[in-house]
């Protein structure tokens, strides 16, 4: 029996395996010129003035964005303190209490929440937090990035806690633990270093986030006092300097983008390393 | 209500029990857990309740006919959604056009070809890429992207298919044609990273079987492994519409915002996203607000009902695996 395979297969297997494969080095090189053109042009636009000043009104040169970074900084912790303990707290309940059915309806509606546009989250924000307020303010903004970070913080926990081996669960209880105790004090510290890592990549997804601050958090040219007034922040001055005219905003806006784009890829790399290393990814 | 769904022990626990361990924290920690559990079904409840009554005085004036109405005329006190409908599926069906093939077949490379420990590294970059915000596509978009297109994309477009109406007309470097282009960028990944997992979920002895029977590599993947993964990419494909339809930043740094419905790629348009970006915080007067919540209310809907087809799709094959 003849088993050689014909040249016009042998040829046709070459061809499709290298174009997928240059179609991948295609999508990559994508990532690593972002990143080589926003060193390249944002940290020559970078000073120290970036970090300490405040921005000059228009028509003049010079200036920072030291309120957008301060401001930047005050929404995330809003946001944090919203949707860190909701989302954590009902992965728990996933995790270790719910039943089936109800576990479906929950994870199929915190799926569909992580799909919802970031800019329709903004305008719920907007009905329920600036509407009565009266004002725009860092405390809507934080609700809308809060609301933002629910769904990650829902299926990270409870993927980790899942991960967590039963036996942990039942020595724990075979010692007398109460079922609260057996999940605060030995499941929950078992998965720690995964959820951390968890919730670092869904602050890091909110820190970049610009359509829900529009119409949110707003934004001005000083420093903002508190967290009920209208609050700078980092996309959306990017956003507001790239689309300005003068040449001198773009290359502020370039050096915020090399700002946020850094930070945002330094916790994804720590984060994603961190969950690599650790005992939960045992289970994958 | 927690103590007749929760009974740790065989027997039924007595109101004395109950308030036991209730004090011993263990009920608290149950009903806490449970309280933000329901906490998230409220908050999605009210996402749907908050932007139904307040589009409601647009629906009151112009009906269902704002769906069909292309003039949006904020002056003049007439809204119509269609330029923007227009806008974001031209948009959207331009950017899956290109990320669905390159996407595709990026993720047969990782499943199907590359070593695993090439596979995850690649994988890890791709990831990163997802990670990339919104407004730094844009940024980049509006200086590198809309200048290489108008110097040297559309000049070879009009020369070789000018005659076509979707390639006609005058060129400004904001357009349909970039905003696409961007979004097929960003969207990409979610393509590959959700049909990897799709493809590595097909069981090794199926690509054996074949394999053993003489096929070449690319024969088994394209003729065994496809089409038992394809219910998951077609998920994948969805998932990334939804992106697609839902994405504002980097669409609204590049579309032109002119609501206009014109067959050609080459000329500004608008995006519901992007209209509900530029023109939210300076819109005056309730309808115009509400307008602009009803266009949000429509991306909602279509996002929700894509979103949700998506999941059934992946959940069916992941599913049939295990």
């Amino acid at each position: 029996m003849d088993m050689r395979i014909s040249p016009r297969r042998k040829i046709a297997n070459a061809v499709m395996l290298s174009l997928s494969g240059l179609c991948t080095v295609l999508v990559i090189s994508v990532l690593f010129f972002i990143l080589g053109y926003l060193l390249w042009h944002g940290s020559s636009s970078l000073s120290l003035n970036f970090f300490t000043k405040l921005p000059k009104p228009s028509g003049e040169t010079g200036g920072g964005m030291a309120n957008a970074i301060i401001g930047s900084g005050k929404v995330l912790l809003v946001a944090t303190c919203i949707g860190v303990p909701l989302g954590f707290l009902a992965g728990v309940y996933l995790a270790e209490y719910s039943g089936k059915t109800f576990a479906f309806t929950l994870r199929y509606v915190v799926d569909l929440l992580n799909g919802v546009p970031s800019i329709v989250i903004g305008i719920v924000a907007y009905a329920v937090v600036v509407r009565p307020m009266g004002h725009y303010s860092a405390l809507a903004g934080g609700v809308a990035l809060g609301i933002m970070m629910i769904p990650i913080a829902v299926r990270t926990t409870e993927e980790f806690l899942l991960a967590v081996p039963n036996s942990l669960r039942e020595g724990a209880l075979a010692l007398g633990a109460t079922k609260a105790k057996t999940i605060f004090t030995v499941v929950i510290p078992a998965a720690i270093s995964g959820l951390i890592s968890g919730m670092m990549l869904n602050l890091a997804r909110v820190a970049g986030e610009t359509a829900p601050l529009l119409f949110t958090a707003l934004g001005n040219m000083f420093m903002s006092p508190g967290f009920m007034h209208p609050i700078a922040t980092l996309p959306v001055m990017i956003y507001n300097y790239a689309i300005a005219p003068e040449e001198d905003l773009h290359q502020q806006a370039w050096a915020a983008g090399f700002v946020l784009l850094t930070l945002v890829l330094f916790i994804n790399v720590t984060a994603r390393l961190i969950i690599a290393r650790g005992p939960a990814s045992s289970r994958r | 209500m927690a103590g007749s769904t929760y009974v740790p022990s065989a027997s039924r626990p007595t109101a004395s029990s109950f308030y036991k361990r209730l004090r011993g924290g263990d009920e608290v920690a149950y009903l806490l857990t449970f309280a933000c559990a329901v906490a998230i079904l409220v908050i999605v409840g009210l996402i749907v309740v908050e932007l139904w009554t307040n589009s409601q005085p647009t629906v009151k004036q112009f009906g269902l006919g704002f769906l069909w109405s292309s003039r949006w005329d904020p002056n003049g006190g007439h809204f119509g959604a269609l330029p923007f409908v227009y806008g974001t599926c031209v948009t959207a069906f331009l950017a899956l056009l290109i990320a669905v093939p390159l996407g595709v077949a990026a993720a047969i490379f990782l499943a199907e070809m590359a070593p695993p420990r090439l596979s995850n590294i690649l994988t890890f970059l791709i990831e990163l890429l997802a990670a990339v915000p919104s407004v730094i596509y844009g940024l980049i978009g509006i200086f590198v992207l809309v200048p290489i297109i108008r110097d040297y994309l559309v000049p070879v477009l009009t020369r070789l298919f000018g005659y076509l109406p979707i390639f006609s007309g005058d060129f400004y470097g904001v357009s349909f044609l970039s905003a696409g282009l961007v979004l097929s960028v960003m969207v990409v990944p979610f393509i590959i990273s959700v049909s990897r997992e799709v493809l590595l979920a097909v069981p090794v002895d199926q690509r054996e079987a074949s394999l053993a029977l003489g096929t070449t590599k690319w024969e088994t993947t394209w003729q065994v492994v496809i089409p038992n993964a394809k219910t998951g990419i077609i998920g994948s494909i969805f998932l990334a519409l939804a992106r697609a339809l839902g994405e504002t930043m980097a669409v609204t740094m590049v579309i032109g915002n002119t609501p206009k419905i014109t067959p050609s790629l080459l000329s500004p348009g608008y995006s519901i996203a992007a209209v509900i970006a530029n023109e939210f915080a300076e819109a005056s007067g309730n309808l115009y607000v509400s307008s602009l919540i009803f266009l949000g209310l429509v991306l909602f809907g279509l996002t929700i009902v894509i979103n949700a087809l998506a999941r059934i799709l992946v959940l069916t094959t992941s599913r049939r695996r295990s």
